[in-house]
C-alpha cells in the first residue's frame, strides 16, 4: 500500500518543497494507481496522513454480521496491516481486495454482510449532520419572526437567497404549475449534493471523502428522483408511456414506442446516477493524479522533480477552482434534470388534433 | 469494477441519513423558508398596493381641497359683486327718493307760493277795489247814493280792467 492516501497529506507536503519526498525514495516505490484508487473508494480507517513513518488515521468502526458468527463491532484500529481479528480480515487481494472477509472452515474466503462505518459512510454521516444543522438552523430563524420583520442575514441571509433563486430561477419553471409540493424535496437534493461535494474538495480529515462520487450514494439520489417522478406522475404521463399518440402500428402488434418509453423511465435517473458519480469521481481523480506527478517524477532527479512540483501545483490551483464549479455545477444539473422529469409527469395532457388527423 | 459496485453497506447508511436528512428538510427546514418567503412577498405586495392607494387618496384629497378653494374664492367673488351690485342700487334709489322728495318740496312750495301770491293779489285787489271805491266815492258821492251798489259797480269794472289785461 502507498504511504499516502489523502490530499490533505500532499498539501502538506507541497509545502515542504521535494526534499521530505526525497528522503523516503528508497524504502517503498511511489504507486500512484493504488493511491489514486485507494482515495477514490472505500476504506475502514480515514487516513490523514503518514508522520514520521506511522499512519495518522481515524479509526472507524466495523460493524459486520456473519451468518456463522453473528455480529461483529470493533474498532477498525483491529485490522490495521493485515491483522485478523474475531475471524475477520481485511483481504489483500482477489475478489474482496480491500474488504472485510471471513475465513471459512474450508480455507475460502466469503463476505460478511457489512454494515461498517468506512470512511465513505462517516463523511456522509458528518455531511448529512452539518447539513440538517445548517438548514434548521436556518428556518430556526423564522420562527419569532413575522412578515414585516427585515430580512435576515449573515447565513441565514445566503441561505434564503439560494432557496429563492433556485426556486424562482429553477424549480418553478421546470415543476411548472405543482412545484410546491416538490420543492423541498428539489432543494433537499440540491444542497445534499452541494454539501458533499464542497467537503469532498477539503483536503483534511472532516471533508475529503469521495461520497458524491461514490455510485451507492448517487444509486440513491437517482432512486429518489425515481420514485419522485413515477410515484406521482399523471395519468397523462403514464398514457404517454404506454398509449402515446404516435401511429397505431408502431405499437399494436409489436409495442415498439411502448417499450421504449418504458425504457426511458429507467434511464433517465440511471443517466442521473452516473453523471453525478462520473463527475465527481473524476474530479477526485484529476486532482489526485496531478498530485501524484510530484511523487512519480521524485526518481528522475532535484531539478525535474521541482519543475515538476512548480506544475503540479499550478494544475492543482485550477483544478480545485474548476472543481468548486464543477460541486456547484452538479447539484444544479442534477437538481434541474430531476426537476424536468418531475414536470414532465406531471403535465397534464393536452387535447391534440394529430387523432383526428389521423382518422 | 469494484467503483462500479454499488456496496450494500453504503447503500443502507445512505438510505437511512437521506431518508432522515430528507424527512427533516423537506418537514421543518425548507418549507418554513419557503412559506416566510411568500409572507414576505405578500406582505411587500400589500404594502406597495397600500402605499399606492394611499397617494391616490392623498391625490384625491389635494385636488378636492383645490376644488374647494376655488368655490370658496368663486362665492366671495359673487358675494363681493352682489355686495357691489346692492350698494350702486341702494344708492340709486335714495338718490331717486331724494330727488322726488325734493321736487315734491319744490311743488309744495311752489303751491303754496301762487297759493299766496293769489292771496296776496286778490288782497291787492280789494284793496285797489277799496281804494278806487273810496276814490270813485269821493268823485262820485252825490252820483251815487246807494254805497252797495257802487261797490258792485267798481268790482266789475275792476273784472273787466283784469280780463282785459289778462288777455
Amino acid at each position: 500500500m502507498s504511504y499516502l492516501k489523502d490530499k490533505g497529506f500532499f498539501l502538506f507536503i507541497l509545502l515542504l518543497s521535494p526534499l521530505f519526498s526525497l528522503g523516503q525514495t528508497d524504502s517503498t516505490a511511489f504507486d500512484a494507481k493504488s493511491m489514486v484508487l485507494g482515495h477514490i473508494g472505500d476504506s475502514y480507517e480515514w487516513h490523514i496522513g503518514s508522520i514520521g513513518g506511522g499512519d495518522l488515521s481515524v479509526s472507524l468502526p466495523v460493524i459486520v454480521y456473519s451468518p456463522h458468527s453473528g455480529w461483529h463491532c470493533f474498532s477498525s484500529k483491529k485490522l490495521r496491516e493485515g491483522q485478523e481479528y474475531e475471524g475477520l480480515r481485511i483481504a489483500a487481494g482477489g475478489d474482496y481486495a480491500g474488504k472485510i472477509v471471513e475465513r471459512q472452515s474450508d480455507g475460502s474466503d466469503v463476505r460478511p454482510f457489512d454494515l461498517s462505518i468506512t470512511k465513505t459512510v462517516a463523511g456522509l454521516l458528518i455531511n448529512s449532520l452539518l447539513l440538517i444543522l445548517l438548514v434548521l438552523g436556518s428556518s430556526r430563524w423564522y420562527k419569532h419572526r413575522r412578515a414585516d420583520s427585515p430580512a435576515p442575514g449573515g447565513f441565514v441571509g445566503l441561505m434564503e437567497y439560494l432557496v429563492s433563486s433556485l426556486v424562482d430561477s429553477l424549480i418553478k419553471p421546470c415543476v411548472g404549475p405543482n412545484y410546491r409540493r416538490f420543492a423541498p424535496y428539489l432543494l433537499t437534493v440540491f444542497c445534499f449534493i452541494l454539501l458533499n461535494n464542497l467537503m469532498g474538495l477539503l483536503p483534511i480529515f472532516p471533508g475529503g471523502a469521495n461520497v458524491t462520487g461514490n455510485i451507492a450514494v448517487a444509486f440513491v439520489l437517482a432512486l429518489a428522483t425515481f420514485l419522485a417522478v413515477n410515484l406521482f406522475g399523471s395519468r397523462a404521463y403514464w398514457k404517454e408511456i404506454f398509449w402515446p399518440d404516435v401511429p397505431s402500428w408502431l405499437k399494436v402488434p409489436l409495442p415498439l414506442i411502448p417499450l421504449i418509453e418504458f425504457v426511458g423511465i429507467f434511464t433517465k435517473p440511471f443517466a442521473l446516477m452516473i453523471r453525478l458519480f462520473a463527475n465527481m469521481m473524476a474530479g477526485h481523480a484529476a486532482i489526485l493524479s496531478l498530485t501524484c506527478v510530484i511523487f512519480v517524477t521524485v526518481e528522475m532527479g532535484t531539478a525535474i522533480n521541482s519543475s515538476m512540483t512548480f506544475v503540479s501545483v499550478l494544475f492543482n490551483i485550477f483544478m480545485n477552482c474548476l472543481e468548486l464549479l464543477v460541486a456547484f455545477l452538479q447539484a444544479y444539473v442534477f437538481t434541474m434534470l430531476s426537476a424536468v422529469f418531475i414536470g414532465l409527469s406531471q403535465e397534464h395532457h393536452k387535447p391534440e388534433t394529430s387523432e383526428q388527423v389521423e382518422k | 469494477m469494484g467503483l462500479l459496485q454499488p456496496e450494500s453497506g453504503l447503500l443502507f447508511w445512505m438510505l437511512l441519513s437521506f431518508g432522515i436528512v430528507f424527512f427533516l428538510l423537506a418537514r421543518y427546514g425548507f418549507p418554513v423558508i419557503l412559506r416566510a418567503l411568500e409572507s414576505r412577498k405578500s406582505y411587500i405586495d400589500a404594502s406597495l398596493l397600500a402605499a399606492r392607494e394611499a397617494e391616490e387618496k392623498l391625490e384625491h384629497l389635494r385636488s378636492d381641497g383645490q376644488k374647494l378653494l376655488e368655490s370658496a374664492e368663486q362665492q366671495q367673488r359673487e358675494i363681493l359683486r352682489e355686495a357691489s351690485e346692492l350698494r350702486e342700487q341702494i344708492i340709486r334709489e335714495a338718490r331717486k327718493k331724494a330727488e322726488s322728495e325734493g321736487q315734491r318740496i319744490i311743488a309744495t312750495a311752489q303751491e303754496q307760493a301762487s297759493a299766496e301770491r293769489a292771496a296776496i293779489l286778490d288782497d291787492a285787489r280789494h284793496q285797489v277795489a277799496v281804494l278806487a271805491i273810496a276814490v270813485s266815492e269821493k268823485l262820485l258821492r252825490e252820483k251815487l247814493t246807494d254805497e252797495n251798489s257802487q261797490t258792485l259797480l267798481a268790482e266789475r269794472l275792476l273784472d273787466e280792467i283784469e280780463r282785459s289785461s289778462k288777455s
